[in-house]
């Protein structure tokens, strides 16, 4: 320590050592739970592979990918007619809130969006099974009885209203918060000069809009809504408990045959389930887990790298 | 953003070939009331459905995006017709936004409050066929697992959110930024399963506990907490830490005496707001903790029971009293309703009294 030579290192003392370990230990901690999660699950869903299928009662007479098909097609669909509804809806409410509504009351209408994120899934799927499907229901007549050519709306429309359509709709309002307040952030960074450049070239508001917020905050709405895409692929109570599925492939939005979602499936039969039954749910669990942990990671890249070359932060 | 000056000429060539500031809004005055009324027209024609205000009302606001486009392009020109109605659009998107809101809050709190009474929060669901009944078994496992899976993750969080902010660097360090990152997306069905994996490696195939619960729901909430605590460590100023290193303090006891408590207010309000988050969580509890309609005070022994399962099990099995039933699901959701907007005010409000004060 007198040594001149180890002046220019910093003291070790026992509290430092003891503490950027701790620290050090906790951040591993979280890599290795995340390890855990994905080997645990791998380990619990190798039985539904390696058991012969007519040994595993839920699968019926289905091999397992028989089985996970039509869940993989449900969930992905339902999540793209969430993000369908829910990505101009978002844009639209992050404009208002960054550009069009009065700044005083700016931070209290995000506020109120941000509410929304509050809410337990299980209310909105108590409201979406009670309130929402009753109210659709003679929409979805009419769409059928006005529409019936399209494909989309080719019927006949479900009695209860308990489509797969419904369930997007109650997805699409769980994701709305998120990829608001996201957009909201990036919108909020558009540099005011671009900005006042525009105005001051004589361009209206929306044009000014075009030219300098959306160019500016492209990658952030699309990273948005792939973190909406996530929510929306994961989220289980709400389909549980508005879709009555029937685990058909179809894209027909308004009939009474609609394919289930993974973890809908899951929450509906693990109650129930027994022996291998259990590992074949873990086995689609962990598709689930890995088409999210795809979203997510692109999500993040398409992030991080606008953050890279953008200057802001 | 109009800039008006407060006198008006006579002839102001500013205002000239410009739509008067209430022409929109009279507009929007003559669209409702010309779809108000021919939807009367309807439902005179058809006395014996209900009036229909919602299709009146939308009708109207389409009208009114539609008139004000015209009348907007006929005086203006294109381009501030156009600006014109994108305005429409997205204010309308907002009014949309708020239309579930509004719904869901007012059903909630419609259905919930018959039976947001005494029984509810001191009867638990033993032995209750039909009516009556309560949730206080529900609402002991949620606090318990809820409580746990805090007292797990807002230590491993915090001190993962120190490591990042004063200690990490290199690739360790965006590793596990990265794996935080991808951590907040797992779908909570999958956290369930793990847990429930976890504990059937260790105590064998079908168990539910209330710790398999917890754990489940801690997994969802530490990145939770490491996100919101990064955040705010990151906002401490680098003045402070400088000027405690300068007068010769080590780093841990900087961190501990200056970063923590500047910051303690923004993290108190990150750990609200993730347990806000978890304590709404239903499919990894259904999954880890099961159901039941007894009181379980031992996170390790047998099922447990949490208020948003209680709500899931009210609305699926609704027994021979289906009315009932609902009526508890509904109670049942309002106490959630109300447990999540307590936490997220007092998160708000910690945030805002107890903020370190500037420019002093």
């Amino acid at each position: 320590m007198t040594a001149p030579t180890d002046r220019n290192r910093p003291v070790q003392r026992l509290g430092d050592r003891v503490f950027s370990g701790s620290a050090l230990a906790a951040g591993s901690m979280i890599l290795g739970a995340l390890a855990l999660v994905a080997g645990f699950l791998v380990l619990q869903s190798v039985p539904a592979f390696t058991t012969p299928p007519d040994e595993i009662s839920i699968l019926g007479d289905k091999n397992l990918w028989d089985y996970a098909w039509p869940l993989i097609f449900g969930t992905i669909w339902a999540a793209i007619l969430a993000l369908v509804i829910a990505i101009p809806i978002s844009i639209g409410i992050a404009l208002f809130i960054s550009h069009y509504a009065p700044r005083r009351l700016a931070q209290s209408l995000g506020y109120i969006v941000d509410l929304l994120a509050a809410v337990p899934s299980v209310v909105f799927g108590l409201w979406g099974g009670n309130v929402l499907a009753p109210l659709v229901q003679p929409f979805y007549v009419w769409l059928w009885e006005s529409f019936s050519w399209i494909p989309l709306f080719a019927g006949p429309p479900s009695g209860t209203g308990r489509t797969i359509l419904t369930a997007a709709v109650v997805l699409a309002v769980m994701v709305l918060p998120i990829i608001t307040a996201i957009s909201r952030e990036v919108f909020l960074q558009t540099p005011k000069l671009h900005e006042e450049a525009a105005l001051a070239l004589g361009a209206t508001r929306w044009e000014m809009i075009r030219m300098t917020v959306f160019p500016f905050g492209r990658a952030g709405i699309i990273s948005a809504s792939m973190l909406g895409l996530g929510r929306a692929l994961g989220e289980t109570m709400a389909v549980a408990m508005v879709l009555s599925a029937t685990g058909l492939v179809t894209f027909n939005l308004i009939s009474s045959g609609n394919p289930s979602t993974i973890a809908a499936n899951i929450a509906l039969s693990f109650p129930e389930a027994y022996g291998t039954n259990v590992n074949v749910l873990i086995a689609t669990g962990l598709m689930l887990f890995a088409i999210t942990l795809i979203v997510n990671a692109l999500a993040r890249i398409v992030v991080n790298r606008r953050k890279a070359f953008s200057g802001a932060n | 953003m109009t800039a008006t000056t407060g006198a008006k000429p006579l002839v102001n060539a500013y205002a000239s070939g410009r739509l008067a500031k209430p022409v929109p809004w009279a507009l929007l005055g003559a669209t409702l009331l010309v779809s108000a009324v021919s939807f009367v027209f309807i439902w005179m024609a058809e006395p014996e459905t209900e009036y229909n205000i919602a299709a009146a009302v939308f009708l109207g606001v389409v009208g009114y995006a539609a008139a004000i486009y015209v009348v907007s392009r006929l005086v203006e020109g294109p381009r501030p017709a156009m600006n014109r109605l994108i305005t429409t659009l997205v204010v309308l998107t907002f009014v949309i936004a708020l239309l579930p809101l509004i719904s869901l809050m007012f059903t909630v709190i419609v259905n919930g409050l018959p039976r947001f009474d005494a029984t509810f929060f001191t009867w638990s669901m033993r032995n209750v066929v039909g009516e009556g009944g309560g949730a206080i078994h529900a609402i002991i496992g949620t606090l318990l697992m809820t409580g746990t899976a805090a007292l797990i993750s807002i230590p491993v969080g915090l001190l993962t959110s120190i490591y990042l902010v004063e200690y990490g660097r290199g690739p360790l360090a965006r590793a596990i930024t990265f794996f935080v990152d991808v951590m907040t997306g797992i779908p909570s069905i999958v956290a369930g399963l793990f847990a429930y994996a976890l504990f059937t490696l260790i105590f064998g195939p079908g168990v539910r506990l209330g710790i398999a619960g917890a754990i489940a729901l801690a997994v969802l909430m530490v990145p939770v907490v490491v996100r919101s605590s990064e955040e705010m460590l990151r906002l401490v100023p680098n003045e402070l830490r400088e000027a405690s290193y300068a007068l010769g303090v080590p780093k841990w006891l900087t961190v501990l005496k200056i970063v923590l408590p500047t910051s303690m207010a923004g993290i108190t309000t990150g750990v609200m707001l993730a347990v806000a988050r978890v304590i709404g969580e239903t499919a990894p509890l259904l999954v880890a903790a099961g159901f039941t309609t007894n009181v379980n005070w031992n996170l390790f022994d047998g099922r447990m029971q949490s208020l948003p399962v209680f709500v899931y099990s009210s609305y699926v099995s609704q027994g021979t009293n289906a009315a009932a039933s609902l009526d508890r699901a509904w109670a049942g959701a309002l106490t959630l309703i109300v447990i999540v907007m307590l936490l997220n005010l007092i998160g708000r409000l910690v945030a805002r009294v107890f903020a370190p004060k500037v420019g002093r």
